[in-house]
């Protein structure tokens, strides 16, 4: 049996079903539910089964299409880069208001990818998101939550 | 059925549903032309918004990006020869070569009439089958349900995943897992939820549609380094040349337009087999139809291979429409993805769903039809200025795909842990895409894992824990089986392989 990727993957499956089923035996039921045919971890206990039955089959199995992955072909970076920009995003966006975080998060992410037309970058940066804005809140009357924004006086 | 027609008609003709398939069928056209992103992608994207509509309107746009998307997959397959949906990969077989050839407006001009046509008379035959299917589908009972659910999950997993069938029921057993999460339905106890408040209402559906789909999707096209905008400039997006069709291209569409049709349309209703299936077939099947000296042609710009895999896709997309509406159980990635903002409408697919919500049943039939008409007549003439969208680079388009994920999710619940919850879901699936772990499936058990565990406790409760309820009826005998004959066969193939690899 050749250990690679696609088998360390089946593995941490088969290592995440079981603790899935250790978690379903751990729900609590009511004590007239304990006994029922059916009950809250009825379920659970049967996906947990599934789960390591699966994976238990995919890592003693040989694959039948085995996976080449060149890593030297693979952008980590650009994609680390690009992942830290979202979680930026995410935790600023209810902070900091819609307008602001996205307008800096697509400014980023167009240049971490390798954008350095800057009127571009701009153009569709801060006059889009102001754009679509107005379109979501002015036009189709869908909240957005901004405290910048209300703080200046330009949103209600 | 009359009454029924004019219901439906009367809906997805009135002015707002009209606007909402011509934007549907054109955002899913530009969604779909994008290399990468496919129709599943597109749906999300325009599920946070169909939530501002009613429920027949919500669908109606859906069902034109469906269209517009597959339409849209076509394009890219033709002029760039990458297609953006699976479904449309035999369609750059004949239709890549004809556009080298300088014809690319004949090739578009013959994908499009064949998609109508396939789409038109498919939808005819949704029109006939879905009401007496649903008549029938009345007398299932939950176990036959349960067993229809677990043979729907087990033949996506065995058809769409090209030989990976384990990975497959992996990604269906994490789908459950994921749906498992949240307040038990009946008695309220949390399950999973680690004590986080935020995990009480289990994991919203869109969420895990956007971190799986429209998310995934843009970080692996980075991860993986590919740049749709490269491959558009090999060819010119500016000069497709005439797209006018002669009487003896139209004669050899004319020949192979039905028998395709016939062909998508019920590999379509089959579970998991689907509109990739469906136009590989067909382009089999075509070839073996055709004079030798026609053989000769496929793969250099025939006609006939061309229409045939175009007028399956499409006939399949409808057919996908009918286990959806009549049994309320989705035979694909798409169609899941729909019962999944169904369910977010309040609305349960499915036998009764002819009698309940009729509108929604006829409207949804009809507005097919017209989301036919409107890929015709709107973007056959438009698709010269459509194709330059296939020259965005993708330093702009990965952004923006991404935002409208992260926006989609923030406007529903304005909540930090949902988006870290999105991004950390994403990241995953990336990682397992890259290992050809495939996402339709974890779909497809993530929106049927609540209705799969409410049948399996209504039956076990009836048994009184007895599974006998499994041979109890001939029905849900035949189905087991098939279900068996599928896991038993797929396992098989495995270790049949394994032999011939000497690991055995």
């Amino acid at each position: 049996m050749k250990i690679n990727s696609v088998k360390i993957i089946s593995l941490l499956f088969f290592v995440l079903s079981a603790f899935y089923l250790y978690t379903a035996h751990q729900i609590q039921v009511f004590a007239f539910d304990e006994g029922a045919p059916f009950n809250a971890k009825t379920f659970p206990i049967y996906l947990g089964y599934a789960g390591m039955f699966f994976s238990g089959l995919k890592i003693v199995l040989p694959d039948q299409k085995p996976v080449e992955v060149d890593a030297t072909h693979l952008e980590f970076k650009k994609t680390i880069l690009l992942v830290l920009t979202i979680i930026v995003y995410g935790a600023t966006i209810l902070k900091v208001g819609f307008f602001l975080s996205t307008s800096l998060f697509l400014v980023f992410s167009y240049y971490f990818l390798g954008e350095r037309r800057w009127k571009y970058i701009i153009i569709f940066s801060f006059p889009f998101v102001a754009l679509f804005m107005y379109l979501l809140h002015g036009v189709l009357q869908v909240y957005l939550r901004d405290p910048l924004l209300k703080f200046i006086g330009i949103m209600g | 059925m009359i009454e029924g027609i004019l219901i439906g008609l009367k809906t997805a003709l009135s002015f707002q549903n009209l606007m909402m398939v011509m934007i549907g069928c054109f955002a899913g056209t530009i969604i779909g032309m994008l290399p990468g992103l496919g129709p599943m992608t597109a749906i999300a994207l325009m599920i946070p918004i169909t939530y501002g509509f009613d429920p027949a309107t919500g669908l109606i746009l859906m069902a034109g990006v469906y269209y517009g998307a597959v339409f849209g997959g076509s394009t890219s397959s033709i002029l760039i020869n990458a297609p953006g949906v699976p479904g449309t990969v035999a369609t750059s077989f004949d239709g890549y070569p004809m556009a080298q050839q300088g014809k690319a407006g004949k090739a578009l001009a013959i994908a499009a009439y064949s998609s109508f046509a396939g789409g038109t008379i498919s939808a005819i035959f949704l029109l006939i089958a879905a009401p007496s299917l649903s008549k029938v589908s009345l007398s299932f009972r939950s176990p036959d349900y349960f067993g229809l659910m677990i043979l729907g999950l087990t033949a996506v997993a065995a058809f769409s995943s090209k030989g990976n069938f384990l990975k497959a029921m992996m990604m269906c057993v994490l789908g459950l897992m994921l749906a498992s999460v949240g307040q038990d339905t009946l008695s309220d106890i949390p399950r999973f939820t680690f004590n986080t408040m935020n995990l009480s209402d289990g994991i919203s559906f869109v969420l895990v549609v956007m971190a799986t789909f429209a998310m995934s999707e843009a970080l692996t096209i980075i991860f993986k380094g590919n740049d749709p905008s490269k491959a558009a400039k090999q060819i010119s997006l500016t000069d497709l040349g005439s797209i006018k069709v002669n009487k003896e291209e139209t004669k050899q569409m004319a020949a192979t337009i039905p028998r395709s049709s016939v062909l998508g349309f019920i590999i379509g209703v089959l579970p998991g087999a689907g509109a990739t299936i469906a136009s590989f077939l067909a382009y089999g099947m075509e070839r073996n139809f055709v004079k030798n000296e026609e053989k000769e042609k496929f793969g250099k710009g025939s006609v006939q291979g061309l229409s045939a895999p175009e007028t399956a896709n499409n006939a399949a997309c409808s057919g996908s429409f009918v286990p959806l509406l009549t049994l309320g159980i989705p035979g694909s990635g798409t169609t899941a993805v729909m019962l999944g903002a169904l369910l977010g409408f309040g609305i349960q697919p499915g036998p009764r769903l002819y009698e309940t919500n009729p509108e929604i049943f006829w409207s949804v039939i009809m507005s097919m039809y017209i989301g036919m008409v409107v890929l015709l007549i709107l973007n056959l003439p438009l698709i010269p200025y459509i194709a330059r969208i296939l020259a965005v680079p993708r330093t702009f388009l990965i952004p923006m795909i991404l935002f409208f994920s992260v926006t989609g999710i923030y406007l529903m619940s304005f909540n930090n842990f949902d988006i870290f919850l999105m991004i950390g879901i994403a990241v995953v699936a990336t990682i397992l895409r890259l290992y050809d772990f495939p996402m339709p499936p974890l779909i497809l058990a993530f929106v049927l894992g609540g209705l799969m565990e409410e049948n399996l406790r209504r039956s076990l409760l009836i048994s009184d824990g007895s599974w006998s309820f499994l041979w109890d009826r001939p029905l849900t005998v035949c189905i087991m089986v098939s279900i068996l004959l599928i896991v038993v066969w797929q396992i098989f193939s495995t270790f049949k392989s394994s032999k011939k690899i000497g690991m055995w």
